[in-house]
């Protein structure tokens, strides 16, 4: 499973904003850097499929092999994190895990009580997520994501809002949970980038190191 | 049905008036066929034109309507201008709620019961202030000046306004303005005028034209509060529309058009009005005066009619409830010698009737006005269109009757269809501006966030958009239940006399002097939006009792 950019180039009014062509194989993580305002977050709405109308673009995008470039949002299979959790705050933490199971998966409990160990938060399901520590909701957003079985991972800035302490620790955690997809990384903060350990772009496509 | 939202909700609201306008402005002119009218005459006009209270009816709408209007909108501006961000104006704020779901015929008979010759405040100075041992002769309500019927008004008006405007705020950066303003010395009243009014004025004008339309051409709170002889005019259309002698129609269509044409010219005359006052005070902001002395006696002025409102509506509605439960009430006693139930008992079996037709209709057409504008909105509508203020700025008055004529030609007039209809016209606009600002609050991510875990638009929309914004949507759904309740001229002309709802019975009342029974009926027109909105309250409390993640504000 690769995900793979051709000839992506996203124009505002004529204007040049991203230009990228690329293919980001399983297990790499591409980051993409930039100050903020040069369309990091412009690129990952429209590999998601959520670009606002004001954009124009032009490519296409291929996930293992498929294009994708016309299939809607929630057909893409393409997680995305943001820099704020983003909980559901009507659902419990177990509720929130199994909204990103997809349906008609067997084992439900077994899956999310899994997903709730590996993110170090054991029997915690029946609480209410605005109760957990920034860290602990940022597992759960994480764990959510990977549940519902993405063949791609897209991170928009999704340590910026941590305490320093805790960002580390979130990098590793995210990197080792991510291993086997395609993850791109869009960031401002250079250690994200240098954690991430793969490429590093700018919007337009040129090498930053 | 998602896709056909829109073009649903504006043919809901456009097409009901512009068929009922039609109605009246044809019998106007003397064309109505089924009444003996086969050609277009001016003897429709020449008839109106003869009622001898033609002129003071005309006045009175001019200065019932502009009363109304100027003073609420004055109350309610200088309310938040002086008070915005204290305390108090938390507590005056958590109040709006009920007040707004106050039907206006209940607030307006609570007045009534309190200024009358023998109502609660002659009592209290009686007899040892004003002498009296007995009710003055005095025309205190229905006063021919229609100084009771704008007092009523604007009981109902400032908090309508209070809530738009307190919606505008939270669209125009009002904090900031205001710290640059105070930071450059002006006073908060000052400040709030030259920096934030015009911003939210902007906002509210749709609703100011609308409270300017409703005061000129309101009609159950001119039978409860204004004058008689001769009537308003718009209470004068309705008594020509419902009499016997069914040639009367062509005077009541002439009057309709007479009616809505003085609201088309007040309105031009607001406006006018409005570049005047703009012009003048950008030249007086430009002139720098701080008025910082002029916060403390604004402060305490505007405190007189912000007491004057909740005491008007409060010591109101206590009356209202006493009188129902009253025995003997000798006067100038201030409570009743005895208490009885008697009153309740003989109309229990009525109450429960016709309380059972008005929550279903409340109930239904809130429901079905809530689905619409979900649609509505789910189907793309950044911004609510500006026809929803269509139903809200063209009088009643001026195109129930020819609705009501095109009912009758269809064989739709007196079923309880035609009624839902016709009050969903009236409930939709106000759900709809209800719900327009929570829904466009909600936090985009989230759906995204959702579609990006694999969840389709429906999934979005029921499992995640609409689980978040309850609140909003219980609270509009209380807002469309009260303004069913409320509903008086189109229940009564478009249920034909066969559909009666609380409202009606308790308006019908209204020449009766009955207390006792006005007491009844009043007490369940307010109690039925009351107990709707407690639920509306309680319910997303409840559910969000465990999710503290969810806004309740």
């Amino acid at each position: 499973m690769s995900l793979q950019l051709d000839k992506l180039r996203i124009t505002q009014d004529g204007r040049e904003m991203v230009s990228l062509d690329l293919t980001v194989a399983a297990g790499e993580v591409l980051t993409l850097m930039g100050p903020s305002g040069c369309g990091k977050s412009t690129a990952l709405a429209a590999i998601i499929g959520a670009l606002p109308p004001a954009f124009k673009m032009t490519g296409h995008i291929h996930l293992g092999g498929k294009d994708v470039t016309n299939v809607p949002t929630f057909k893409r299979r393409m997680g995305l994190l943001f820099q704020d959790d983003v909980l559901f705050p009507h659902l419990s933490v177990g509720g929130n895990l199994g909204f990103g199971l997809p349906r008609g998966t067997p084992d439900r409990d077994a899956r999310i009580a899994e997903a709730l160990s590996a993110a170090g938060l054991d029997g915690m399901g029946k609480r209410d997520p605005a109760t957990l520590s920034g860290g602990q909701r940022a597992r759960v957003a994480l764990m959510r994501t990977l549940l519902s079985a993405p063949h791609a991972l897209l991170l928009d800035e999704p340590f910026s809002k941590l305490d320093a302490g805790l960002r580390d620790q979130m990098r590793a955690f995210t990197f080792a949970q991510a291993r086997d997809l395609p993850t791109i990384l869009v960031t401002h903060d250079i250690e994200d980038a240098r954690a991430a350990g793969g490429r590093v772009l700018s919007v337009t496509g040129t090498s930053i190191s | 049905m998602i896709r056909a939202a829109p073009g649903l909700v504006v043919a809901l609201m456009a097409l009901p008036v512009a068929a009922g306008l039609a109605g009246a402005v044809l019998p106007a002119f003397g064309y109505f066929p089924a009444l003996g009218g086969a050609d277009f005459s001016l003897a429709p006009w020449r008839d109106l034109a003869a009622w001898p209270g033609l002129g003071s009816a005309v006045r009175l709408s001019i200065v019932t309507g502009l009363g109304a209007t100027v003073i609420s909108l004055a109350i309610t501006l200088l309310i938040v201008a002086a008070w915005q961000g204290t305390r108090s104006f938390r507590v005056v704020t958590s109040l709006l709620a009920p007040l707004l779901s106050l039907p206006h015929a209940a607030a307006a008979f609570g007045l009534a019961f309190l200024i009358a010759p023998s109502g609660w405040v002659a009592r209290a100075l009686s007899p040892w202030a004003t002498g009296w041992d007995r009710p003055p002769d005095l025309l205190i309500v229905n006063d021919q000046a229609g100084l009771a019927l704008i007092a009523g008004l604007v009981l109902k008006e400032v908090p309508f306004l209070m809530l738009m405007t307190l919606a505008a705020l939270g669209q125009t950066d009002s904090a900031r303005r205001m710290a640059v303003a105070r930071s450059l010395g002006y006073g908060r009243v000052m400040g709030w005028a030259k920096t934030v009014l015009p911003a939210v004025y902007r906002q509210i004008r749709l609703p100011v034209f609308a409270v300017l339309a409703y005061s000129m051409s309101v009609v159950d709170v001119a039978l409860i509060l204004g004058p008689t002889r001769p009537n308003t005019l718009a209470v004068q259309v309705l008594d020509w529309m419902t009499a016997p002698d069914l040639t009367l129609r062509f005077t009541a269509s002439a009057g309709a058009v007479l009616q809505l044409l003085l609201v088309l010219g007040a309105l031009a005359v607001w406006i006018l009005a409005e570049r005047i006052v703009a012009a003048r005070g950008r030249l007086w902001a430009g002139r720098g005066a701080r008025g910082q002395m002029l916060d403390t006696p604004l402060r305490t002025l505007v405190a007189l009619p912000m007491a004057f409102i909740g005491l008007g509506v409060g010591l109101g509605l206590t009356g209202l409830a006493l009188w129902s439960v009253a025995g003997l009430w000798r006067f100038p006693d201030l409570l009743p010698q005895s208490y009885g139930l008697r009153v309740w008992t003989d109309q229990s079996a009525q109450l429960v009737g016709l309380g059972r037709t008005t929550a279903l209709l409340a109930g239904l057409s809130a429901l079905i006005a809530l689905v619409l504008t979900i649609a509505h909105l789910q189907a793309g509508a950044s911004r609510l269109v500006k026809v929803i203020y269509i139903p809200l700025l063209v009088p009643q008055i001026a195109f129930l009757p020819g609705l009501s004529a095109l009912g009758l030609w269809l064989g739709l007039d007196g079923t309880l269809g035609a009624v839902l209809a016709v009050h969903l016209v009236f409930v939709l606009p106000y759900v709809a501006l209800s719900l327009s600002d929570p829904w466009q609050a909600w936090d985009h991510r989230a759906g995204l966030a959702a579609s990006a875990l694999g969840a389709g638009p429906w999934r979005v929309l029921v499992a995640v958009r609409l689980p978040m914004i309850l609140r909003a949507l219980c609270i509009a759904f209380a807002v469309g239940f009260a303004t069913s309740v409320a509903q008086y001229l189109p229940t009564l002309l478009i249920g034909a006399g066969r559909v009666g709802t609380l409202t009606t019975e308790a308006v019908a009342l209204a020449a009766s002097g009955n207390r006792r029974l006005i007491g009844v009926w009043a007490v369940m027109q307010m109690a039925l939006p009351m107990v709707v909105f407690a639920l509306a309250l309680a319910l997303p409390a409840l559910i969000a009792r465990r999710r503290r993640g969810l806004k309740v504000a």
